[in-house]
């Protein structure tokens, strides 16, 4: 290998050709008949095409399995009924159906609950039905307004002014021996309607 | 010292005997660039390279202590910040590093456009860009997430209510935002992952590949009005360019890359010394529901733009806008691929970048004191000027009372002080009469929410009345006219 000294100081390497160039000494070898020399090649290229479709099967189905439970709800408990006077909202939450070790506050979903007699409920979604921020309830007023784009909702959650599109996320729910359940499970949006 | 020289200069030759990288290095650094371009204005591009290399360092400093997790993500950011050391600082660069960041990424973009450099035969090295300018977007979102904070939490939500719009497989878009139903722990995992893994990634691999068009197709000449590009004759002219007017990168136009990117990063440490880390604020708890969640200081723009656009026309505008705009800005150069590069010719193009530019800044600042929003706690915490109250009836007082009851203020200013969300109510009477007030009152209108249901008449007696005085002491209260009132049974 041949060195020379650059200007900088460092030696500095001269590209040595990896494979002689063609010329008297080296000449070009005859080109085989075609098939065979590239057989391996072939092969290899149709196996880590197999290899690469067979890998992805469970690189994709791990990928999608979010989708597999997002349309799951279950029935959860929010509270005894003698929490809920009628006639008025609370604010109130219950534990997500489905929740990891690590969730942390995470797991627990905040609703609205008004009653409006001994046996009819409405429990509405926290999210705005705009973009999803917490709306808050206003009793004076009987409003639940918005503090990041300023929708504004009457008390029976239907849309009284701003940029949502309908009112408020409402969860079905039941009574359960003297106990309010709701159906939940997935964050309310314009996609997934409680 | 000369044998300690030599020493390095044999471990040096040793190493590049095998990596044979040296003598890339010195023809880039000796490669001619146009003498022009050796300017002030070709510094932002590198600068926004350094930054992201700041950023590297320091985001994998925070990944030492940092947790992924929705549990102890927001406890493990307050022990950065109190109880590691240098931590708050570590936290701060990296927040500051991200805005000069994005800040510096715009700035080279605007420059690169108005200089045409996005013209033949560079197409390929803007497009890039555009990913960059993309990639480093995604990394800003990414990483107001990772402040797994109260904000980061509704910011989520938001962003799942984004892709809830988008038709037919709105719900799957939001399963695969969100890792699962709602917004929890496998959640902070994937924005981890992006954060960490996907997006940088890309983003090193983007930034390489941009680095190296330029050096290999050539840094953009300075445009001279009236030297259009030509898809013909460009090369050659820009090689004779070189020949006659050349100087090598290092020094000349190296100097002024490092001298400004040292600048920059003595600003970053400066705010980061001055202003300290962003956040986080309060805890990740969506039981916590009294926060009006705002996004970062890059994003604040969408915030306000979501509270502007018209109703009926927003899913349209949030789904068809960013496609149809980076679509337009990868097919820029071939939009407008040749012909005049200089700005002083190209009208337009100074058009769009002063309305860009003049739009982002008015919408920021809008977002930074959001008059759509009602004003949450002005009804029970904002005092009213005597003035306003001075020398009422009862009746009127307690119609002031149910002014501030029944949370009028949130969104009708008084004295200055109130939301922002409806009219300024101080001159009121002088524009409605006692039946239009009553009417506005019970019925609302367009933006306003009925309050019939929730006024007991005299509440409204009351309230009508005390509005009735809102006018300013040299100018009556409206009042009927003779004619209407007389026809009117």
């Amino acid at each position: 290998m041949s060195q020379d000294e650059s200007s900088t100081g460092l030696p500095v390497l001269q590209n040595t050709p990896v494979r002689a160039a063609p010329g008297p000494e080296n000449p070009v070898e005859p080109t085989p008949p075609v098939p065979r020399r590239n057989f391996l090649l072939r092969v290899g290229i149709g196996l880590s095409a197999l290899a690469g479709a067979v890998a992805s099967v469970p690189i994709v189905g791990y990928l999608l399995s979010p989708l597999r439970n997002a349309g799951k709800r279950d029935w959860v408990r929010v509270g005894a009924l003698s929490e809920f006077p009628i006639g008025e909202t609370r604010l109130t939450t219950f534990a997500n159906p489905s929740y990891e070790a690590w969730d942390g506050p995470t797991a627990m979903v905040p609703c609205y609950v008004r009653r409006m007699a001994n046996d009819r409920f409405q429990v509405f979604a926290v999210n705005c039905a705009h973009l999803g921020c917490p709306v808050r309830w206003f009793p004076e007023s009987g409003l639940f307004m918005c503090p990041c784009h300023g929708g504004v909702y009457y008390d029976d959650g239907s849309r009284a002014s701003g940029p949502p599109p309908r009112g408020l996320f409402e969860y079905h729910w039941q009574i359960r021996r003297d106990e309010l359940w709701v159906r939940g499970g997935a964050l309310p949006t314009l996609a997934t309607p409680a | 010292m000369a044998r300690w020289l030599s020493k390095v200069g044999k471990v040096g030759a040793w190493l590049d005997a095998r990596l044979q990288v040296w003598g890339m290095i010195r023809d880039t650094m000796a490669h001619p660039v146009p003498r022009d371009t050796a300017s002030w204005f070709y510094v932002f591009g590198s600068a926004t390279f350094v930054i992201m290399v700041l950023q590297f360092v320091t985001g994998i400093l925070l990944a030492l202590v940092y947790v992924p997790s929705a549990a102890d993500a927001w406890q493990s950011l307050q022990v950065l910040n109190h109880q590691i050391a240098f931590g708050w600082f570590l936290r701060a660069v990296h927040g500051w590093g991200s805005n000069f960041m994005v800040a510096l990424l715009l700035i080279h973009m605007a420059q690169v456009f108005l200089f045409g450099a996005f013209k033949y035969p560079r197409e390929l090295t803007w497009m890039i860009g555009v990913g960059l300018l993309l990639l480093t977007l995604g990394m800003a979102f990414t990483g107001q997430i990772m402040r797994f904070d109260a904000d980061a939490y509704w910011g989520l939500g938001i962003g799942a209510s984004v892709s809830a719009r988008v038709p037919f497989v709105g719900s799957w878009l939001v399963g695969l935002l969100l890792g699962g139903p709602i917004i929890a722990g496998q959640t902070l995992s994937r924005f981890f992952t992006f954060h960490v893994f996907v997006v940088p990634g890309l983003l090193i691999g983007a930034a390489l590949v941009h680095v190296l068009l330029v050096v290999k197709v050539g840094i953009n000449d300075w445009p001279m009005p009236g030297r259009l590009v030509n898809r013909k004759t460009y090369l050659a002219r820009y090689k004779r360019l070189l020949h006659e007017d050349g100087v090598q990168f290092v020094p000349d136009a190296f100097q002024r890359d490092l001298v400004f990117s040292a600048l920059i990063i003595l600003a970053v440490l400066v705010c980061a010394a001055v202003f300290g880390p962003f956040g986080p604020s309060g805890r990740p708890d969506p039981r916590m529901i009294d926060i009006a969640p705002k996004p970062d200081v890059f994003f604040l723009w969408l915030y306000a733009a979501l509270a502007l656009l018209p109703a009926e026309l927003e899913t349209a505008l949030i789904l068809i806008v960013p496609v149809v705009a980076i679509a337009v800005l990868l097919l820029l150069p071939f939009i407008s691929g040749t012909g005049e590069k200089s700005w002083k010719r190209r009208p337009f193009a100074v058009l769009v970048v002063v309305l860009l530019a003049s739009g982002f800044i008015a919408l920021t600042w809008l977002g930074l004191q959001p008059p759509w929003s009602p004003s949450m706690t002005a009804w029970s915490g904002t005092p009213l000027p005597p003035r306003l109250l001075k020398e009422r009836t009862p009746l009127e007082l307690q119609g002031a009372l149910v002014f501030q009851n029944k949370q009028c203020r949130n969104c009708h200013a008084l004295g200055g002080t109130g939301g922002d969300r409806g009219p300024p109510l101080d001159n009121v009477a002088v524009h409605l009469t006692r039946d239009q007030l009553i009417r506005q009152v019970l019925q609302g209108s367009g933006e306003m929410p009925a309050y019939g249901d929730h006024l007991h008449p005299a509440e409204v007696a009351a309230l009508v009345s005390y509005l009735e005085t809102l006018h300013p002491p040299y100018q009556p209260a409206a009042r009927v006219s003779a004619a209407s009132s007389g026809s009117s049974p």
